[in-house]
């Protein structure tokens, strides 16, 4: 492997006798960052956030430190934090691994947060799936209370804080974060409507609220440690700090690999840090940022302005693997999720794959999604198992068109997305399943 | 005002709706689902989507949900543009890719949201080629059907049942493409507004079952505006029939009464005027001992009753609180004012009698239903509105909101926005304070609850006059928590912007009426603007009743023994319901000879020498004064059919008859309430509760039928192909047919709410003058109490303090909404949701008398022996015990009185 890894959120992770009880963490340092942030002022840390340019690992890339800058101070009531640990996204499985494995990170990086923004309580929102890491939390939550790092006056600051770990709904829209408020306030998870609703301002029990991904607060305590300015220095401008990400699907040696934003292109994740397809295949396209993350052709030749205004002309290979660079290439780093495919794939089942996740996960609220995502799983599926129709793959088009940008939440671009991209970048496979398929049709029976 | 753009053209728009609400009320049909003019907007259905511009600049624009759109100043959208257009009719496509398309066979077919909305949007050609999801239907008792395929998903059911209406056994459930709306498991649907549902869906998911049992399409209907005869509040509907028989209500939108709402009783209550003991045909009875009677023509009966005159010493009237104004009337003007009972046993007329003075005492008069839903603070004194004035409990339910989110204005959260505030409120109410007996399904959203005897009730409300303004006087010997608690009153009553106290009759205490007029008073004198009484009463007519001045049953009694008196005539009045039955038996055999008229056989009927079979609701026109003292119209959907007519016209006959005043005199409407307004000036302007029978639309009478309508000419066919002449209608300008003016009439003559495209009852949007604002052309009634500025003062009569008594019981009557209600009660579906009889015990009490749930209990009240299983209320105070009032067939009248239980 040419490239090595430059893990800083898993730096101790998967190292030998490395274990997530507070006595390792703390013999590793664990807990310093919390003590040097509560000797320090709340709109310091806040100010370093900013700086740090870090942004949000969840799925948007939204900066921290301006999200917290939204928050409503002068409504006089309680702020709170959320950490959103109900990690669903297909493809992902990077907070889980700080979860099980290092619990106190989160757990430092959660009350440094919480100091920073002068939260009254915080929460840690779990993926139902996940008891095991939900049990590890809880128990490390309590060795922390017991030293004084969380609850009452911690560590002699006069700030308290407790953190609250919330199993949560079983449905992927818990993960949304308006979705995920309301299933904390004990409701449907239904999204909320922006406007009014942003957390920040009105948020869990119409209280400012931050809602932050697992790693993104891992991030916080990092940013502490180091400073903000020294923090903007890694990664590459705007994109800054770690990221880890999750590669799965057709690669020699899937996994989660931490590097610096930018510090590596797509192809060299797949090819040198994973080890390439498997031998014999090749690669035929992959989803960058989390199954809803629109799909890229091994092919493709991406051209055009960067945010700075430096030209580009990619292939698949080249893009960087950053926040930026992927968008511009119309797609997303999403949630870090790299899904990869060979040639063996059947583009129209993968998307009948991923549309099944989609139908099945829509909340029900607003019609475009509930009744559109179903709809597109319904003739993928048919697609696949051979009943294509030659209307089909326009049809499909059609509905995802209509559903993306006209929902309540993103959820509505999370499902309409793949259907867009695998239809109009493997157009010709979904047409050839039709042409292939029209005469198949069985004679109708009645019963 | 603001000025919006909407394709091109500019427009005044009210800042304080959404775009949609804007949109509607300028005229344009922009399709929608999920919103509601009463439950607001939630942008979920996504039907309502216009393309949103920044500025004139933009050419771009965004699509927007419309209904989550603030109306703001230079606003520019765009209906027409193709993609949202587009994007309208998608909506629809995808809502209909499941749907059966069963409209043939739908209850909703023809009266669909659903159906007007999908050629509203153009959407015509199926894309979707799979089977269609199959839900499982529920039982939800006598008054819903419920077909969960026809469902939409819009969310309104359980916004409006859940949020709206308090229910909680209908939710939603499930998730994505199998979101179900049901209840957890099959059974009767609790809430008293579940009725509501029926317009609330805007498709055929719940229907009326009771329609269904005498199905007919909206088209094929023949309707008339109306006006609830369950209970005082007066709710305006519409009633329809076919075939000669009432078919269903609707609700008719009033802006200051019912709104959007009706409950249960009002809605499902109709069908008594179909059941198998209505009156149809005068009958006599030779002996009235015996119980054996003969139907006569109208003539041999007109005859009886000439001789039964022509005999008399003297003939006294009964009046009651369930018929018409004009019948009351005419009966008080057969039998001369002094001999005219209201019909009410003292205990309950002098109740009345009292309501009725603090009602004209009222600052700015007795407030009405949507004053109830814009308090922010309320007192509650010895009322159970859910089960006494239903739909002013659904009233006061929406005003524990206005004060939390009045307290937040900061929020800036316009009130339209239905998610947002009912996020934003969370579990916040403002105060709402209960002084009643027992429990009541307001319970939980009380701030307080005082539950005790009725005297310290009204103790209650007088120490909370005191705690507002110390010239009322102190109440002494108060304990402890209730004096706290009248603090409490006081002060959240005293902070408010627009407080109001809630009383009426129930517990038939004149001092619990006095206390709450103090108290209205006391805020008055203090500062308090908007300070409300609102009156409850428990019929149909009781103010109107009351504005009569006829003595109570007991004055009769007294000129029936002395000797004055030998003839009553009853009018709709089953005088066995009002006073215990050896009272009334004395009554009736001291009355030598009895004319009973009444649309339904009672024990009072039976008892008669002659009864004049008397039209309901359905085949009279007449006049109601509500509990807010509001005169309201009803007219009939059916001419009176064989030898029913209405009461007011019987007795315009007996008149006639018996020489009492010329014939032709009172043979129209119109007449009657000219004399009426002559005779008592404060009733006079009942007479413009709605336009005379002349009024016309260039020339042109409303029409009862609808332009639809299919039935004129084969409706008779299997009889005759000869089509009859229509019936004529002397008393109003409504015709029966489907010809006149095609336009729409004053709000008072609306029969049906239609309108190009709109053929579900959401048509009602183009009959306000802005959405959920008041009817165009005003609503509809005449006030005939102004109230009397903040000058008067109240009677200050504090009762004494209750005393402790071990041998007795205090019975004092409790409602259930569906029972207490006479005419309801003797409806199929509602007689299914009659409780069983009971008597409500403190469970100290029931262990005192060693009884248990359900344990039968004998009760000696005064004369009367009452024995009924014992039901538990741990709510009520030891020493009471609660009887549910006007149950049928085992009625308990007269409460509150001493019990003894006895073995
Ligand atoms: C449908 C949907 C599902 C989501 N699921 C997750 C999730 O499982 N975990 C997560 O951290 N963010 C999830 N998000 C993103 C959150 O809404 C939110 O943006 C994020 O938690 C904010 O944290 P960050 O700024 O630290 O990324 C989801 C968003 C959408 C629209
Ligand atoms: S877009 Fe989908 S998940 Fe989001 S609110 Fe609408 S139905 Fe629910
Ligand atoms: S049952 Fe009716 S009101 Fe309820 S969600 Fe379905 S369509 Fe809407
Ligand atoms: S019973 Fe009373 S509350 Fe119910 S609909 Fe009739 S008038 Fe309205
Ligand atoms: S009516 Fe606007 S989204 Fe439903």
């Amino acid at each position: 492997m040419a490239i090595s890894e430059q893990r800083v959120i898993l730096k101790h992770v998967d190292e030998p006798g490395y274990d997530p009880g507070i006595e390792c963490y703390v013999r590793h340092g664990g807990y310093e960052t919390l003590r040097k942030a509560v000797g320090m002022q709340p709109e310091e840390i806040c100010r370093g956030v900013e700086v740090s340019e870090v942004r949000g690992r969840g799925g948007a890339g939204f900066p921290a430190g301006m999200k917290w800058k939204f928050l409503d101070r002068k409504s006089g009531k309680p702020i709170y934090l959320i950490c959103n640990a109900d990690e669903s996204e297909p493809g992902t499985f990077k907070d889980r691994q700080i979860m099980h494995k290092d619990p106190h990170q989160l757990i430092e990086g959660m009350m440094v947060s919480a100091f920073a923004i002068q939260a009254a309580l915080a929460f840690i929102y779990i993926r139902e799936e996940m008891p095991q890491a939900a049990r590890i939390l809880e128990a490390a939550i309590d060795e922390a209370r017991a030293r004084g790092f969380v609850g009452e006056d911690i560590l002699g600051s006069g700030y308290s804080c407790e953190i609250v770990v919330h199993r949560g709904a079983a449905a992927y829209i818990c993960g949304e974060e308006t979705g995920l408020i309301e299933s904390l306030e004990g409701k449907r998870a239904y999204p909320r409507i922006k406007p009014p609703y942003f957390p920040a301002a009105l948020g869990l029990y119409q209280c400012p609220t931050i809602v932050n991904n697992v790693e993104t607060l891992c991030h916080v305590k990092h940013v502490v440690a180091i400073g903000g300015e020294a923090f903007a220095r890694t990664g590459s401008p705007g994109n800054t700090g770690t990221r880890i990400w999750c590669v799965s699907g057709h690669v020699q040696r899937p996994g989660y690999y931490e590097f610096e934003c930018g510090a590596l292109t797509l192809g060299e994740m797949i090819h040198d840090v994973c080890g390439g397809v498997h031998p014999g295949r090749s690669l035929k396209a992959v989803i960058p940022g989390g199954s809803s993350a629109k799909i890229l052709r091994a092919d493709e030749r991406f051209t055009g302005k960067l945010k700075d205004g430096t030209e580009f002309d990619w292939g698949l290979n080249d893009i960087p693997l950053d926040f930026d660079s992927l968008m511009a290439c119309g797609s997303m780093s999403g949630s870090g999720g790299i899904i990869v495919m060979d040639d063996r794939v059947d583009m129209v089942e993968a998307l009948a794959n991923i549309n099944a996740f989609y139908s099945h996960e829509s909340c029900g609220q607003c019609t475009p999604c509930r009744e559109g995502s179903l709809w597109m799983k319904k003739i993928t599926k048919r697609m696949a198992e051979g009943g294509a129709r030659t209307e089909d793959t326009d049809l499909l088009l059609s509905i995802g068109d209509q559903i993306a940008g006209r929902t309540i939440c993103a959820f509505g671009e999370a499902c309409a997305w793949p259907t867009q991209s695998f239809v109009s970048k493997f157009r010709d496979e979904f047409l050839a399943k039709a042409s292939e398929d029209s005469g198949k049709r069985k004679g109708l029976r009645l019963v | 005002m603001a000025t919006i753009t909407i394709d091109g053209q500019s427009y005044e728009a009210d800042p304080s709706a959404n775009l949609l609400q804007a949109a509607l009320t300028l005229g344009f049909d922009l399709p929608y689902f999920c919103w509601h003019p009463a439950l607001g907007s939630v942008g979920a259905c996504r039907q309502c989507a216009v393309r949103q511009y920044r500025d004139e600049e933009d050419t771009t624009g965004q699509i927007v949900m419309a209904c989550m759109v603030p109306v703001a100043d230079g606003l520019r959208c765009s209906i027409v543009e193709p993609e949202a257009a587009e994007f309208r009719a998608e909506v629809i496509e995808w809502l209909m890719s499941n749907h059966p398309h069963d409209c043939p066979v739908c209850d909703e077919g023809g009266e669909c949201h659903l159906q007007d909305m999908t050629v509203m949007t153009g959407h015509c050609k199926r894309r979707f080629r799979f089977p269609k999801r199959t839900f499982r239907n529920q039982y939800l008792g006598p008054f819903i059907n419920h077909e969960m395929n026809r469902c939409i998903q819009c969310y309104r059911c359980v916004r409006f049942y859940g949020d709206y209406a308090g229910g909680s056994d209908l939710v939603a459930m499930a998730a994505h493409n199998h979101v179900y709306f049901g209840r957890h498991e099959e059974g009767i649907l609790e809430n008293e507004f579940s009725g509501n549902l029926v317009e609330i869906c805007p498709t055929g998911v719940f229907t009326d079952k009771t329609l269904k049992h005498h199905y007919s399409r909206k088209w094929d209907m023949v309707s008339s505006p109306s006006v609830c005869s369950h209970c005082a509040v007066g709710c305006n509907t519409i009633a329809s029939t076919r075939y000669g028989s009432v078919r269903r209500i609707l609700n008719r939108y009033h802006h200051d009464i019912n709104g959007y709402f009706l409950c249960d009783r009002g809605r499902f209550g109709y069908t008594f005027t179909d059941a198998a003991d209505r009156l149809r045909r005068p009958l006599l009875h030779p002996d009235r001992e015996r119980d054996v009677e003969t139907v006569a023509e109208p003539a041999e009966a007109m005859k009886r009753i000439r001789e039964i005159f022509s005999e008399a010493t003297g003939v006294a009237g009964i009046g009651s609180p369930r018929a018409s104004l004009e019948s009351n009337y005419a009966l008080r003007n057969l039998v001369g004012s002094g001999r005219f009972s209201s019909g009410l046993p003292r205990i309950e007329h002098d109740a009345t009698t009292a309501l009725l003075e603090a009602m004209r005492n009222a600052p700015d008069g007795p407030g009405s239903l949507r004053d109830a839903e814009r308090a922010d603070a309320v007192l509650i004194l010895g009322e159970d509105p859910n089960n006494t004035a239903p739909r002013l409990a659904l009233a006061l339910r929406q005003s524990v909101r206005n004060e939390p989110i009045r307290a937040d204005a900061g929020s800036r959260i316009p009130r339209w926005h239905d998610r947002a505030i009912r996020d934003f409120v969370q579990d916040r109410k403002g105060p709402l304070f209960i002084a009643w007996p027992a429990s009541t399904r307001l319970d939980d959203l009380a701030a307080g609850t005082h539950r005790a005897a009725p005297d310290e009730i009204a103790r209650l409300g007088f120490a909370v006059a005191h705690a507002i303004d110390p010239q009322s006087p102190a109440v002494t010997d108060l304990d402890d928590s209730a004096s706290d608690l009248a603090s409490r009153i006081a002060r959240a009553l005293k902070e408010a912007d627009r407080p109001m106290v809630v009383s009426g009759t129930a517990l038939r205490s004149p001092a619990i009426i006095a206390a709450a007029a103090a108290t209205v008073h006391a805020l008055r004198r203090t500062g308090s603007g908007g300070s409300s009484f609102l009156a409850v009463a428990p019929e149909a007519n009781t103010i109107g009743d009351a504005m009569l001045e006829g003595a109570p049953l007991e004055t009769l009694e007294q000129q029936l023994e002395s000797g004055e008196v030998d003839t009553l005539v009853i009018l709709e009045n089953d005088i066995y319901r009002r006073l215990p039955a050896p009272a009334t038996d004395r009554i009736i055999s001291k009355a030598r000879r009895i004319i009973a008229l009444d649309s339904i056989a009672t024990a009072t009927t039976n008892r008669a020498d002659v009864v004049l079979p008397a039209g309901s609701f359905a085949e009279s026109d007449g006049t109601f004064v509500n509990h807010e003292g509001r005169a309201q119209r009803f007219f009939q959907p059916l001419p009176p059919a064989g030898d029913v007519l209405e009461a007011w016209r019987w007795i315009g006959r007996i008149a006639a008859e018996t020489g009492t005043s010329k014939q032709n005199e009172w043979d129209r409407l119109d007449r009657v309430l000219t004399a009426l307004a002559r005779d008592c000036p404060e009733l006079a302007p009942a007479r413009d509760a709605a336009p005379d029978a002349a009024f016309r639309a260039n020339g042109q009478r409303f029409p009862r039928a609808p332009r639809r309508f299919s039935g004129r000419t084969s409706i008779l066919s299997h009889l005759s192909v000869h089509e009859p002449k229509p019936p004529e209608d002397s008393d109003s300008p409504l015709s029966f047919t489907m010809e006149g003016h095609s336009g729409q009439p004053p709000a008072a003559l609306v029969s049906h709410y239609w309108s190009p495209g709109w053929n579900s009852s959401q048509a009602l949007n183009k009959f306000q003058s802005e959405v959920a604002g008041p009817a165009r052309g005003g609503d509809p009634g005449a006030r005939l109490i102004p109230g009397n500025g903040p000058n008067e003062r109240p009677s200050t009569a504090i009762p004494a303090p209750v005393p402790d008594d071990d041998q007795t019981l205090l019975a004092v009557p409790c409602y259930e909404v569906f029972g207490s209600d006479e005419l309801s009660a003797r409806a199929p579906a509602v007689a299914e949701r009659i409780p069983k009889p009971y008597v409500a015990l403190a469970p100290t009490d029931a262990e005192h008398h060693g009884l248990d749930s359900g344990d039968s209990l004998n009760l000696l009240i005064g004369e009367l022996r009452v024995s009924a299983p014992v039901r538990l209320d741990p709510k009520l105070p030891p020493g009471l015990c609660g009887i549910p009032a006007g149950m049928p067939g085992w009625s308990v009248p007269h409460l509150p009185a001493r019990a003894s239980v006895v073995t």
